[in-house]
């Protein structure tokens, strides 16, 4: 054997230079403890965050949480509508994966809405309470009900059950201070 | 290459922190021409327009109506919240329209204005003017300056009163007085500084007793020589310290403030006073000591008006609400060689869309451009990684890898490389060899950033909604199966199917009668 390598104080520095190594992957190992921010969300709660949250189910999956267990298996990122483009390039960043534009099958980009009863006409059925799956209607039986416009996401779930269809999808208005401003390459001073 | 590395390193490794200064760039500081006069008083304009939006924090509700007559100093629209500030009339006249609507060129939203038709007469409300201030408690001080609707006139616009209450409630030990104007054009803290050290100086020591600091100092630029010079004769006996900083773009920020006064580095995406100090402009001193020794609100401000169209560019006391046109008149615009109007200086500026737009209580300078002073943008030619824009910035971000992030619009990764520490200097776009407008694409995503969080704050509060949804059903339908196994007769069944049968019924006949109704509302 080379007797280099057994002599004792090349043995001493191996071992310590071991020991420098196990410390420093100890506290790097603690460091990330300390700022672990995402690794405790599974991945699926992770694609279920970029997603609207509005339940409609365009996506074709019974809403938005089955549709990111989907994700997770391996299903296209762009079938969510109401999220648009923002989410698409959300979720392609999150999963590494390449930016296409919205599938046309499951809807397109359209303006935000809410639903408006027409009051007058309803007929007090609660078929609409029962379909709205954020409880963003009011009313009980026999007496009139109305949306409460904060809270809707413009699901449109409520539309189909109606017995008198009297549910309007309206489009939101925009409050000013949501107006982008000019980008990079529109700016023109006067 | 080597050396900007070491420069960067001397501070991780804890030696030279005061010594190294990174991120300094000089640009051509173009305040002599504005200075060559004193401050002119400005005469009075037709109307003045006040936005509700003066400050930072949420509108002014308007308390005058169409046709009121109001005077000099008389109160137009008042703070509705904490974040909110009073608004005064800054002459007297005859309020023509309470809610015009004007697109002002920083937030291209449209804020409501009180317009005011000025009489010309001047005539003010009496005001109650205090002899000895030093004698005023720091509460009553406080309100004072709450009353007059100061805010910070630097640029920020955040209300001055609030700001120091959050300084007293985190118990800042120094008050820091900005007077630092290193941007180009901007020349109006100097002009005010030379003209009236005095009251800035008397404005500093109110508001370090208002805001119970220790000590105050007011930071300077070497290069302000007839204002270091009248601080210097009137600064004997105050307690207020001259410090004096090189010159250096952006040494006014607040951040770069601090660290060359103190040398605390403020930590990302706190402020100041969370390591003990509050930074106040020299503009909003003097702002605070006309609140609590004269008793005069908030109703104008020390504007500078700069570039070589202007024949004779100066600084002028203007009222607010004084509309940009009127004030460049008065300096003898060149229409020839006007290429289009900063408001701000010439790397912070942002362009006016309407020079009919009035001054603002945070408007410090507008600068008419012309073809020689700001060229037009040259072809943006691609990012050679040269690095020039990392070694300008003083947040020390790397705005070469934020210009990528935009470009993608990779949020996330905006975020985790600090986009929100950019103080938007421009410094990194001023150093670009190849013209990339860094600064405007950083302001973009930041708003696109401001939105996001928006919709997944809206999100995440839908999906709450939802979980909640899901709970309450599952526990009905609990409930109901509870039911029906205890009740082991089919009455209850009976009575369901009835019940159930009587609702069909009743929907079919409320179906009917709607349809009757429209039918006979057809008819007739
Ligand atoms: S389309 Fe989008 S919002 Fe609608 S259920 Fe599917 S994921 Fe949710
Ligand atoms: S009210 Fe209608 S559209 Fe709005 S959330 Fe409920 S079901 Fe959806
Ligand atoms: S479903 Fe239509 S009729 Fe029934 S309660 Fe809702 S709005 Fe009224
Ligand atoms: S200065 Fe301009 S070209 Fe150089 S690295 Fe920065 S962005 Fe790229
Ligand atoms: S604009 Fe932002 S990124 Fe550019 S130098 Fe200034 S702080 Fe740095």
């Amino acid at each position: 054997m080379n007797p280099f390598i057994e002599n004792p104080i090349f043995l001493y520095a191996t071992g310590l230079l071991v020991a420098l190594l196990l410390l420093l992957g100890f506290l790097r190992f603690i460091s990330l403890l300390r700022t672990q921010r995402t690794y405790q969300h599974s991945i699926v709660d992770l694609i279920n965050a970029e997603l609207p949250q509005t339940q409609c189910g365009h996506c074709s999956y019974a809403g938005c949480l089955p549709y990111a267990r989907a994700i997770a298996q391996g299903e296209a990122i762009n079938k969510c509508a109401p999220g648009g483009t923002q989410t698409i390039r959300r979720l392609s960043w999150l999963l590494n994966e390449q930016r296409e534009p919205l599938d046309p099958a499951h809807g397109s980009l359209s303006p935000a809405t809410v639903a408006v009863i027409r009051e007058e006409e309803c007929i007090g059925c609660t078929k609409c309470i029962q379909a709205c799956p954020v409880d963003a209607i009011s009313g009980a039986t026999k007496l009139m009900h109305t949306v409460i416009a904060a809270e809707c996401t413009g699901c449109d779930l409520c539309v189909d059950p109606c017995p008198v269809d009297c549910i309007d999808m309206i489009e939101v208005q925009q409050p000013p201070r949501q107006w982008p401003s000019p980008g990079p390459n529109e700016l023109v001073p006067c | 290459m080597a050396i900007s590395w070491a420069k960067r390193a001397c501070p991780v490794l804890g030696f030279g922190k005061r010594g190294v200064k990174l991120g300094a760039i000089k640009p051509p500081p173009h305040k002599l021409e504005s200075l060559r006069s004193r401050i002119m008083p400005t005469p009075l304009p037709e109307r003045l327009v006040l936005s509700l939006q003066q400050h930072q924090g949420d509108a002014s509700i308007p308390c005058v109506e169409v046709g009121d007559k109001v005077l000099k100093f008389q109160a137009i629209a008042e703070a509705n919240s904490e974040s909110s500030l009073n608004l005064h009339a800054p002459t007297s006249g005859t309020i023509l329209s309470v809610d015009q609507s004007l697109v002002f060129s920083d937030s291209m939203t449209p804020e409501a204005c009180i317009v005011l038709e000025c009489d010309g007469a001047d005539n003010a409300l009496k005001v109650s003017t205090t002899r000895d201030y030093r004698a005023l408690e720091h509460e009553h001080l406080l309100q004072r300056i709450e009353e007059a609707g100061v805010c910070g006139m630097g640029g920020a616009g955040y209300p001055t009163a609030l700001k120091l209450r959050h300084g007293i409630s985190k118990n800042i030990d120094l008050l820091l007085i900005n007077a630092a104007e290193c941007e180009p054009y901007i020349s109006c803290d100097e002009a005010l500084l030379r003209e009236r050290a005095k009251e800035v100086i008397q404005g500093a020591e109110i508001i370090q007793a208002a805001c119970l600091a220790n000590s105050c100092q007011l930071v300077i630029e070497s290069n302000m020589n007839e204002a270091i010079d009248a601080l210097r004769s009137e600064i004997t006996g105050s307690s207020v310290q001259l410090k004096i900083v090189a010159p250096s773009y952006p040494a006014g920020d607040e951040r770069q403030i601090v660290f060359a006064a103190t040398g605390r580095e403020t930590p990302s995406s706190g402020l100041p006073i969370d390591i003990g100090v509050v930074v106040v402009n020299a503009g909003t001193a003097a702002a605070c000591l006309h609140a609590v020794s004269k008793g005069q609100p908030c109703i104008s401000r020390v504007v500078t008006l700069a570039g070589s169209p202007l024949r004779t560019p100066k600084n002028f006391d203007v009222p607010i609400g004084t509309p940009i046109s009127h004030l460049q008149t008065l300096c003898g615009m060149d229409e020839q060689s006007h290429q289009g109007t900063l408001a701000g200086g010439s790397l912070m500026g942002q362009p006016v869309l309407n020079l009919d737009l009035p001054i603002k209580k945070t408007s410090n300078c507008v600068v008419a451009m012309s073809a020689q002073e700001f060229p037009a943008q040259e072809p943006v030619l691609p990012c050679i990684r040269c690095g020039y824009c990392a070694d300008a910035c003083p947040a020390h971000l790397l705005p070469q890898q934020l210009l990528v992030f935009s470009k993608q619009q990779a949020v996330e990764a905006l975020e985790d490389h600090g986009l929100f520490d950019c103080i938007e200097c421009g410094a990194c776009a001023y150093v670009c060899p190849s013209k990339i407008p860094l600064l405007q694409y950083y302001r973009s995503s930041k708003e696109l950033m401001l939105l996001e969080a928006g919709v997944t704050a809206r999100s995440s509060h839908w999906q709450q909604r939802f979980q909640y949804f899901q709970y309450r059903r599952k526990r009905v339908n609990q409930q109901r199966a509870e039911g029906k196994q205890s009740a082991s007769d089919n009455s209850q069944q009976v009575e369901q199917e009835f019940s159930r049968d009587k609702a069909r019924e009743e929907i079919a006949a409320a179906v009917a009668r709607v349809k009757s109704k429209k039918s006979k509302n057809q008819a007739s």
